[in-house]
């Protein structure tokens, strides 16, 4: 009897999330596979490609870079002190994920804005909007939170004893961070980072509102998708696919980097 | 409340670790026959008869959201249901097989498109919308004139693929022999922002992130407060012609004709022109 339920339940359970992996599979196979070869090359040859896809690595990578030697203290701190301070700050530099991108664009247009709180203080000549300044800041205020949540969790997850048991033998805090801390947590901080350059890949919204949309300035792969999009359809296909595969080249490699640092356990 | 942070930024792994094995089968079984009941019901308390759709032009918004309310009392037991948008992805959509029993169109090309494809039947002209230049308020006196604007910092423009940015291309370039052939030239110097619609064009001059920009005068019309508004004169200004057609196929054919007609009729093109839309030249006494 058991037996039997237990097969019930593997059925369904298998079944529920069957469901779910079909239905995130299905548009991007829909994605890649209605698309002639003809059309593919035709959308690669688009002038908005190459200028949009060199933005879009390039200033996702100054992100990522941005966020993890800022965010990686700000999430040790985070996960070492507890308090309602803490966790008051906790969240509020978790809420940009749930800021829809458009008004995030706005909100970064109130505080750094010509007519913003930083325009008082700047000369309008320095105001970053329409730059790829804004362009890295829209990316940032976007995809900060997800490096941070992770790396809070992979820090908080670490052995108490381990880290009381090096103070106690002398170690200075910042040892502790970057000897026994930052290798251990090493999994959870790449995946983190991980998903930051994937959501700054794929940020449109915020960087529309905040950057504009200029080819070659601040054009972003997602700029330059919708903007094929009010054109050609199938050219704004073929951009997409080339940021699928690419974020998908990326995060395999990110991936299996995790996977083999996971298998050979980590030891400080 | 810490307990409260703490859930929100654990891992989702440790979630999940939380819950004991039953609790989860049980949630599973619960969720697979909550999927099964959506799938099983197919809606049948609500008949479709009286639904009609209306895909119209997002600068369409504000006076098709009010003549809808008054077809809606005139003919009773009728629901207008809208899709605005950008009328590229409306025609997108159309061309995908979306639902629809009307479109307005901001634009004669992608209707014209869609008329090719028989998409769409015996599209008329309804409105017409021209571009004016509206000005931050801290450039307003500088800017008073087309011939002022290449000498802003800051320019927005719409992207050359949406109709408002295609309008302002050509004004540009009519304007050629009036302020000189570099006229365009000098103009895109100054761009910093080529937008996807014109409302982000608006939204970026009344935040005074740009000097100046070009939109319809609808939209101009809709903010009156923040930015100066700038005519454009008539002899380079292009006119943009709002097409409206029923759509192929529509489910309530009869009522999408009627939704035709009530726009073409006086209180129709009354509420356009408060809204700052031009009469159609074919319909209506003006010239």
């Amino acid at each position: 009897v058991n037996d039997g339920r237990a097969r019930v339940e593997k059925v369904v359970v298998a079944l529920t999330g069957g469901a779910l992996a079909v239905f995130l599979a299905l548009p991007v196979f829909a994605l890649l596979l209605t698309i002639s070869g003809q059309d593919f090359s035709a959308g690669l040859a688009h002038p908005l490609v190459w200028p949009a896809l060199r933005l879009s690595l390039t200033t996702t990578a100054v992100t990522v870079l941005l966020v993890v030697l800022l965010g990686t203290p700000l999430a040790w701190s985070l996960s070492r002190s507890s308090g309602r301070f803490v966790r008051a700050l906790e969240i509020v530099v978790g809420m940009p994920i749930v800021v829809p991108p458009a008004v995030a664009g706005v909100a970064l247009l109130l505080a750094f804005g010509r007519r913003g709180w930083l325009g008082a203080v700047l000369p309008p000549a320095l105001a970053p909007s329409f730059t790829v300044i804004a362009v890295v800041m829209a990316q940032v205020f976007v995809s900060a939170p997800f490096f941070l949540q992770a790396a809070i969790s992979a820090f908080r997850r670490l052995d108490a004893k381990l880290l009381l048991a090096a103070r106690s033998f002398g170690a200075s805090p910042l040892r502790i961070l970057l000897r026994i801390a930052l290798p251990l947590a090493r999994p959870g901080l790449i995946a983190g980072a991980a998903m930051t350059w994937a959501r700054a890949l794929g940020e449109f919204g915020a960087t529309l509102m905040f950057a504009g949309n200029l080819q070659g300035e601040t054009q972003t792969l997602p700029l330059a998708i919708y903007t094929a999009l009010e054109s050609d359809l199938r050219a704004a296909q073929a951009l997409s696919i080339i940021l699928v595969l690419v974020a998908f080249a990326a995060l395999l490699v990110v991936r299996s980097s995790v996977g083999v640092d996971d298998n050979r356990g980590s030891s400080p | 409340m810490s307990k409260y942070g703490d859930r929100r930024f654990s891992a989702l792994g440790s979630i999940s670790a939380e819950v004991s094995r039953k609790t989860s089968f049980a949630a599973l079984a619960a969720l697979t026959l909550a999927l099964l009941g959506l799938v099983d019901c197919k809606q049948p308390e609500r008949s479709q008869e009286d639904r009609l759709v209306v895909f119209a032009a997002a600068s369409l918004r504000d006076v098709f959201g009010g003549l809808g309310a008054e077809f809606e009392r005139a003919h009773v037991g009728v629901h207008v249901a809208f899709n605005f948008a950008g009328t590229q992805e409306l025609r997108a959509q159309l061309e995908h097989g979306a639902p629809a029993d009307v479109f307005a169109s901001a634009d004669q090309r992608h209707m014209g498109e869609l008329s090719l494809a028989k998409r769409v039947t015996a599209p008329v002209v309804f409105a017409r919308n021209q571009p004016v230049l509206v000005v931050a308020r801290e450039s307003a006196a500088k800017i008073r004139s087309l011939a002022d604007v290449p000498s802003a910092q800051r320019i927005v423009i719409g992207a050359a693929e949406v109709p408002i940015g295609r309008y302002t291309l050509q004004i540009l370039d009519r304007a050629a022999p009036t302020l000189g052939a570099d006229f365009r030239a000098r103009v895109e110097a100054h761009v910093v922002s080529r937008e996807l619609n014109v409302r982000q064009v608006l939204a970026k001059v009344r935040l005074g992130e740009a000097d100046v920009g070009v939109v319809y005068g609808t939209d101009a019309n809709a903010v009156p407060d923040g930015v100066a508004v700038v005519a454009i004169p008539p002899e380079v200004n292009v006119i943009a012609e709002y097409p409206i057609a029923v759509v192929g196929g529509a489910a309530h054919p009869k009522l999408a004709r009627a939704w035709v007609d009530f726009v073409l009729s006086d209180t129709g093109q009354r509420a356009l022109s408060r809204s700052g839309f031009l009469p159609a030249a074919t319909v209506g006494k003006a010239p």
